[in-house]
């Protein structure tokens, strides 16, 4: 099928608007905003961020009656080690991001927009500040929106390095000014968000999809992939595989398509020992239960895993579990805002007892207490960085525990011995 | 010598401010003014610019100390940034920083004599599908290898500075 995200030859306005760009914008000011949520919710689509909460139900969160003004956010703060797919698409289909805001901003009522860029992305930030520019030059951003009567103006904050800012209320916290600490919920951003008004936070593959959806209809994007995961995913494939990069794809495919026929198999010589499949906090995969999996919210989880932000972080077997999990510990202390006591001690033990491993001079008994450390850091946070830790430790340990007893029986590495 | 927020970052800052409801939401966007502007924030700076916002200096110095993109100090003229999270890793990452050290005979954190490179690691730079990356100040350098990394510093240390993708 034809890609509704990853499309060539629309990065600039003139070619976007050519190939039937902000048409949807014309058809959907032309709707009454309930209207509009109503299709969304049709479509099914759910969160692209990691959450996969339902988009249209987010948005019909948003208090009818609230007075004073509401906000739309788009969370461009790519960081979840092993996903570059928001990156690829502001590249290389910006004006789908910036249409897609104008017409959520219309459904929820907003007339403000920010886009929070991760403030790595420097180029990408020119790019789309030159974009909302263009689409500003051509009425389609800005007062009296084609003489709708609709105004909306989208404004570009970039980040400055905190990959817990892509927590939709730290997001918030950075936006207004302070470290990037979670808030408490209730109450949701919906409610009481952006600057105390009610917010609506989307990920921007979420909001590039809304065009497509409100140009051919949320029943047709709901025929796309399976019945509960519908529509296209990024998927951003990374690791020894021929062509790493990132796929639009139906939901539903198996992995084993994904890496054969999309990324050109495993590179030569190497064997899949292990996949995680939506970003670094999922649950790893044997390789096993990874050539079985289906890549949607409902196959993923049923294997134990997650869809997450379409994330497939391949493994091969030269590569050491116990050394891997230490990397994503030492990130993940780092990244830690340290607000909560299981998260901020937890990731700190973790990379602690990792070490020792890794430096051969663990034994058994630090195997039991990473496993429990981390079992007891699981739902006790304001936000769900400690699960993020959590869940590779458990899942590492518990499918590839012969690599920690041998660390703790002193032999460093089996994997890279072979 | 004190530091002075000139009359050129008060009219930018006016005009970043205007996006927001509140003046305060204009910190972190005006914290990179002015690093970009003097390469790092200065403790003088922070002071200014809370003073500017009417902020409490504790504020400032509180977002400056959260987000790693703020240098506290001045850098090298070239940042060398080494993603070593796990996609570069199993890509080489630990490879390309073992080869800076040695050659540059510096650690992560340090800046050679001649004020040339600073290294640094990083964390996932989301570029993961052309591991091993490195940014050099705002660049990305990406699918990096031993040989690459080696023209790269030759280019940069005769003052050239190649585009990047």
């Amino acid at each position: 099928m034809e890609n509704i995200l990853l499309r060539d030859k629309v990065s600039d306005l003139e070619s976007y608007f050519a190939a039937g760009g902000y048409r949807p914008l014309k058809k959907a000011l032309a709707l009454k905003p309930a209207d509009i949520v109503e299709e969304v919710k049709k479509s099914g689509m759910r969160g692209r961020g990691g959450a996969g909460f339902p988009t249209g139900l987010k948005w019909s969160f948003i208090p009818k009656d609230a007075p004073g003004p509401r906000y739309l956010v788009c969370n461009a703060d790519e960081g979840e080690p092993g996903t570059f797919k928001d990156r690829e698409l502001i590249i290389q289909n910006p004006h789908a991001l910036i249409e897609g805001m104008a017409i959520a901003g219309y459904a929820i009522g907003a007339a403000h927009g920010y886009i929070y860029i991760r403030g790595e992305f420097t180029a990408e930030t020119e790019l789309l500040e030159k974009a909302i520019a263009a689409a500003r030059s051509k009425g389609f951003i800005g007062k009296n929106i084609l003489g709708s009567g609709f105004n909306f103006e989208l404004f570009l904050h970039r980040g400055a390095g905190a990959y817990i800012c892509g927590e939709e209320t730290a997001l918030l916290e950075s936006l207004e000014g302070f470290k990037g600490q979670p808030r408490l919920k209730p109450p949701f951003p919906a409610v009481k968000g952006l600057f105390g008004s009610p917010t609506v936070i989307n990920n921007v593959e979420t909001l590039a999809a809304v065009p497509a959806i409100i140009e051919h209809g949320g029943e047709w994007y709901a025929a796309i992939g399976t019945p509960k995961s519908t529509g296209t995913k990024l998927f951003c494939v990374s690791g020894p595989v021929n062509k790493p990069g990132v796929y639009e794809l139906p939901l539903g495919l198996t992995f084993k398509d994904l890496l054969e026929k999309s990324c050109g198999g495993m590179k030569k010589g190497k064997r899949l020992k292990a996949v995680i499949p939506g970003g670094s906090s999922t649950p790893v995969l044997t390789a096993e239960e990874a050539w079985a999996v289906k890549l949607d919210y409902e196959s993923l989880a049923m294997a134990g895993s997650m869809l997450g932000s379409g994330a497939v972080i391949v493994i091969d077997e030269s590569q050491c579990m116990v050394k891997l999990l230490q990397v994503l510990a030492r990130f993940y202390h780092h990244e830690s805002c340290g607000q909560c006591t299981p998260c901020r001690e937890g990731c700190g033990w973790i990379e602690k007892i990792l070490n020792r491993l890794e430096e051969g001079i663990g034994s058994d008994k630090d195997i039991d207490t990473l496993y429990s450390v981390a079992e007891g850091m699981m739902g006790r946070t304001i936000c769900p960085l400690s699960d993020a830790m959590a869940m590779p430790v458990m899942s590492f340990v518990k499918k590839f525990r012969s690599e920690f007893e041998a660390h703790a029986a002193g032999k460093c590495c089996p994997a890279e011995v072979k | 010598m004190g530091f002075k927020l000139t009359e050129e970052f008060k009219a930018k800052a006016a005009h970043i401010c205007a996006r927001y409801p509140r003046r305060d939401a204009s910190l972190i966007p005006l914290l990179h003014e002015i690093q970009e502007e003097a390469g790092y924030v200065a403790e003088e700076a922070m002071d200014e610019l809370a003073r500017f916002l009417e902020l409490p200096y504790s504020r400032v110095k509180a977002v400056v100390t959260f987000y790693t993109m703020f240098n506290r100090e001045p850098a090298g003229k070239y940042h060398l940034q080494v993603c070593r999270n796990i996609s570069c890793h199993m890509a080489g990452a630990p490879g390309l920083l073992g080869h800076l050290r040695e050659k540059l005979t510096i650690a992560e954190g340090e800046t050679t004599a001649d004020g040339l490179f600073t290294l640094s690691t990083v964390e996932c730079l989301g570029a993961c599908g052309s591991a091993p990356v490195m940014q050099v100040n705002e660049d990305y350098f990406e699918n990096l290898n031993i040989e690459k990394l080696d023209s790269l510093l030759e280019d940069l240390k005769h003052g050239k500075y190649p585009s990047k993708r």
